[in-house]
């Protein structure tokens, strides 16, 4: 493994140590961090895997898409259906669209695409470089004269932080669609002017947001899983743990990273 | 079964290794190793489990880092080559890793082509398919080529994954246990073929091993690695012809098995 690589796992087995739970901390911040910087320093760098980053977009883009079509639908659905009761104690059921619209767009279809893409596309980063690590493939490849890094964590993250944001938007879509459904069938709303309600009270602001939000959502599904892969040991029982931590440390900082995005474009408005 | 003796430059050391030192956590693997490869020649290293063989390799490829030591590696001290350096001396020497290291999600062919287009830019179609062929045919499994890592038997494995290195013709092979888990009748023609690999393509190569078997075939030379030195060093025969409690009980086990 390269100088980067050996010293992240030598700092790896040091944090496990009994030095305490905040120095294994704060060893892992260092190591993410420097995970992080090392994708900034090797993805804008030439040569390109502009071959591989297509075949990872299509596989990302292919693991997620029935189950966020399926969820994406059913949460279009539920949210109107939920919400027509509290609207219509006002006598505002006509305004279905335009809550559905926002909350979706806001924050509902950045937050679903990026949790089902943390289960489904995070894990199999995480157990694909996990079990390629403790079999020596990513090795194997290193002596082979590849750069395992370049070839097989920037080609995920990039892939995943294109092809969230483009879920994203397809999840938002198929939401409103499924709003749609219940809005024709207990209103008898025509589309043309249930879409005209839907895009209304959306503002410019309210795309971009959503944009920067599913960008940094795939980010953090690649990064995270990638980095659990990459430095998976203990065998088979370490390629169940990088998936798994690829799920938990994806969601947990997407979450973050929402009640943050939420805040900051709130000033903007 | 006699090895077929292949000529070797005794003048001509292709890696050098001079006081050696590695050591993870506390626990000290290699303590001082020297060590001469020379040209054509197979060097066996004999050790038990976890006296630093696999170690010993893995930094001479520069997949590990030694804590003290010179390294010399066909005329280049890896310590101090820049990373585009060693990458393009990686090229120079084929690992065959114990598990065979195949790319599971790969056919045979990706797997044989993957270090060739990687490595030689501008490469045509026609070249990759005869080479491809070329190490296929080498190593006796030319039907395989569109199979998959898990649908080949355990020799089958090992045989693309020397294969796979043979691909970029290194001057240098480096095996990692290349009998481990295999049959005796496999671990025999493993053993041959890595004697024809020596003589076709005029390798010199280090076999990290504890198999009697595979020593004796494709060994020029024996060193027995314990306690993280070199203890006795030459020929099959020179090694073991001792009453050094240490070294005699191994040779006696594995006879025994």
């Amino acid at each position: 493994m390269d100088t980067e690589n050996s010293t992240a796992l030598q700092l790896k087995k040091k944090a496990k140590k009994p030095k305490g739970k905040i120095t294994t901390f704060f060893v892992s911040l260092y190591n993410i961090h420097k995970f992080i910087l090392r994708f900034f320093k090797e993805a804008f760098m030439p040569p390109f895997e502009f071959k591989e980053i297509v075949r990872q977009c299509y596989e990302v883009g292919v693991r997620s898409f029935t189950l966020i079509s399926l969820t994406g639908f059913i949460v279009g659905l539920i949210f109107t259906k939920q919400s027509r009761p509290s609207l219509g104690q006002f006598g505002a059921t006509s305004w279905l669209p335009s809550l559905v619209s926002i909350a979706i767009m806001r924050a509902l279809a950045p937050l679903v695409t990026a949790l089902i893409a943390a289960g489904k596309v995070g894990s199999s980063i995480g157990a694909e470089l996990g079990s390629m690590r403790v079999t020596e493939q990513i090795d194997a490849m290193e002596v082979s004269g590849t750069k395992p890094f370049k070839f097989l964590v920037c080609t995920r993250v990039l892939a995943t932080t294109l092809t969230v944001p483009i879920l994203a938007t397809y999840t938002g879509f198929i939401a409103i669609l499924g709003g749609y459904v219940n809005v024709a069938t207990n209103e008898g709303t025509s589309y043309s002017t249930y879409m005209q309600q839907v895009f209304d009270p959306l503002s410019f602001t309210d795309f971009t947001a959503s944009l920067i939000k599913s960008v940094v959502f795939g980010f953090t599904i690649g990064i995270v899983g990638s980095y659990q892969g990459y430095y998976s040991t203990k065998g088979t029982e370490g390629v169940g743990k990088a998936a798994n931590g690829a799920v938990v440390t994806a969601m947990f900082l997407i979450f973050i990273e929402e009640i943050v995005i939420v805040q900051i474009t709130s000033w903007f408005r | 079964m006699d090895k077929p003796k292949a000529p070797i430059d005794y003048n001509n050391a292709v890696i050098t290794i001079k006081g050696l030192e590695k050591s993870f956590d506390d626990y000290d693997v290699l303590r001082g190793i020297d060590l001469e490869l020379y040209q054509g020649e197979n060097l066996v290293v004999l050790g038990r489990s976890g006296t630093g063989k696999s170690v010993l390799i893995k930094i001479i490829s520069g997949l590990l880092h030694s804590d003290k030591g010179v390294i010399t590696v066909l005329g280049q001290d890896i310590n101090k080559i820049s990373d585009k350096e060693m990458q393009e001396l990686r090229i120079r020497i084929g690992f065959s890793f114990q598990n065979s290291a195949l790319y599971d999600s790969m056919t045979v062919r990706q797997n044989l082509e993957f270090p060739l287009v990687r490595n030689r830019k501008g490469i045509t179609r026609k070249e990759i398919d005869d080479a491809v062929e070329s190490v296929l045919d080498a190593v006796g499994l030319s039907q395989t080529i569109n199979q998959m890592p898990s649908e080949l038997s355990g020799g089958q494995r090992k045989r693309i994954g020397i294969a796979r290195t043979l691909i970029l013709n290194p001057e240098i092979m480096l095996y990692d246990e290349p009998t481990a888990g295999l049959d005796p009748i496999t671990c025999i023609e493993i053993n041959e073929l890595i004697n024809e690999v020596q003589q076709k393509y005029k390798t010199s190569s280090i076999i990290i091993t504890h198999d009697m078997t595979c020593a004796k075939q494709t060994g020029d030379r024996i060193a027995m690695l314990l306690d993280g030195q070199f203890q006795r060093e030459g020929t099959f025969d020179e090694v073991f012809d001792t009453m050094d409690e240490r070294v005699k009980p191994f040779f006696d086990y594995n006879f025994i098995q």
